[in-house]
């Protein structure tokens, strides 16, 4: 096993749940538990807030529009990544267990900036 | 002839000899003897970004060209030479891609050897999946033989997704299948081909399947680009180099928060830049890599 492996997967062990799931923008239900939405945008060449402070055992979901790309939205650390589709809301659920830093970077190449696309999640106790 | 599986590292005037374990170079690619293969050796620029702009490197407009007259200068000259890929800078603009294509092509057509090979980075080619590559240099991907070395070049950039995509993984398992697991065989690529540094977009996002496929034959190296910077990692008995760019060099993976262009040192012009030439000694030796500066003293 990788150091990298070991990592992500240890890590994998802080997030209670960590899913996604896309939607068109309407006419989808809510969960019924209602989990603090955050919303994000993601366009050349940054994702909106690019820093987004949790709480560690807070479920979140994150609700990204993408602008302009189908940008990619990989988390390294959680061995999960997600496509970013112009026009849909990708949402994005978490629950951290612990505090700590979740990177995560566009991995679809979008153009002259694509290398500054990341952003990350910094979870507090 | 079992596979020496050394690995060394020593400096050697400008740049530095690195041994991998190509050997067993006593069997060819079609699985006939290599006896009478005479050694041979090729050069590997990568990265070249033509159009980039920019101050991490303010040399841009002639640092290409005096790579070429340090190829050229070369006292032996190799038998072919390969780009692996970003030969130009990105650009939205499908006639400015196209314009530094064109340029990047004509600057290149200065190099003495005349046989030279290209690959698409993804600045190349992610945007329009190839289109406008292939129009200058054809196909993405496809093999050739040299010397009893058997050479094939992936392509993991016209998908903007870093995958290499089944089709191609299929056309590369039809062509493993029908070589000797003893074969010498180098492949070149863009983005490495395992996970080096993901929160960086370093990786191929189904480089793992190449791997496989190339894991039962005793003999690979894997030659990339991308990274800007050399590096060197083994995925089992798999050697995987990557290349020194020509327009700026990047942070080792993960030393930094970013991967952030290192910043232009003006008293030291060209600084981690470079290329690199590849000797195959086909008497069942090593590959032997050669690191050189842009400009030599």
């Amino acid at each position: 096993m990788t150091a990298h492996t070991g990592r992500r997967r240890a890590l994998k062990g802080v997030f209670a749940l960590a899913g996604a799931a896309t939607f068109a923008r309407s006419g989808v239900a809510q969960p019924a538990a209602e989990p603090r939405v955050i919303e994000m945008t993601a366009h050349r060449f940054a994702y909106e807030p690019n820093e987004i402070a949790l709480r560690a055992g807070e479920r979140v979901v994150v609700a990204i529009h993408s602008l302009d790309f189908v940008h990619g939205m990989n988390i390294p650390d959680l061995g999960m990544r997600l496509d970013l589709v112009p026009g849909r809301v990708t949402r994005l659920e978490l629950q951290p267990k612990v505090p700590g830093t979740i990177d995560f970077v566009c991995d679809n190449f979008c153009g002259d900036g694509h290398e500054q696309m990341h952003g990350r999640f910094v979870v507090s106790a | 002839m079992q596979r020496r599986d050394f690995l060394a590292l020593t400096a050697l005037g400008g740049g530095a000899v690195f041994g991998s374990g190509l050997a067993g170079c006593a069997t060819r690619a079609d699985g006939t003897s290599a006896a009478g293969n005479g050694d041979f050796y090729f050069v590997q620029l990568s990265d070249t970004h033509w159009g980039y702009q920019g101050p991490a490197n303010p040399d841009s407009a002639v640092t290409l060209r005096k790579a070429v007259a340090t190829v050229n200068a070369l006292s032996t000259p190799p038998e072919f030479i390969v780009f692996t890929g970003d030969l130009t800078h990105t650009t939205d603009d499908p006639a400015e891609r196209r314009r530094r294509l064109a340029e990047f092509k004509s600057i290149v057509a200065d190099l003495k050897v005349k046989t030279v090979r290209f690959m698409p980075g993804e600045h190349d080619a992610s945007l329009d999946r190839g289109a406008a590559y292939k129009e200058f240099f054809g196909e993405t991907f496809y093999t050739f033989d040299h010397r009893g070395v058997h050479f094939i070049a992936i392509d993991n950039v016209s998908d903007p997704g870093a995958k290499i995509g089944d089709e191609q993984l299929a056309w590369l398992r039809a062509d493993l299948a029908r070589l000797d697991k003893q074969a010498p065989i180098v492949v070149l690529t863009h983005r490495p081909l395992f996970d080096l540094a993901p929160k960086w977009d370093w990786a191929t996002r189904d480089g793992a399947q190449a791997v496989e496929l190339l894991m039962p034959f005793a003999n690979v190296t894997v030659f990339y680009g991308h990274i800007h910077q050399e590096h060197h990692q083994m995925t089992a008995h798999i050697a995987h180099h990557s290349a020194k760019s020509l327009i700026f060099a990047l942070p080792a993976p993960g030393s930094q928060p970013n991967r952030t262009p290192l910043p232009w040192d003006a008293s030291a012009p060209y600084k981690g830049l470079g290329f690199r030439e590849i000797e195959a000694e086909a008497a069942g030796s090593a590959l032997k890599v050669t690191e050189f500066p842009v400009v030599r003293a």
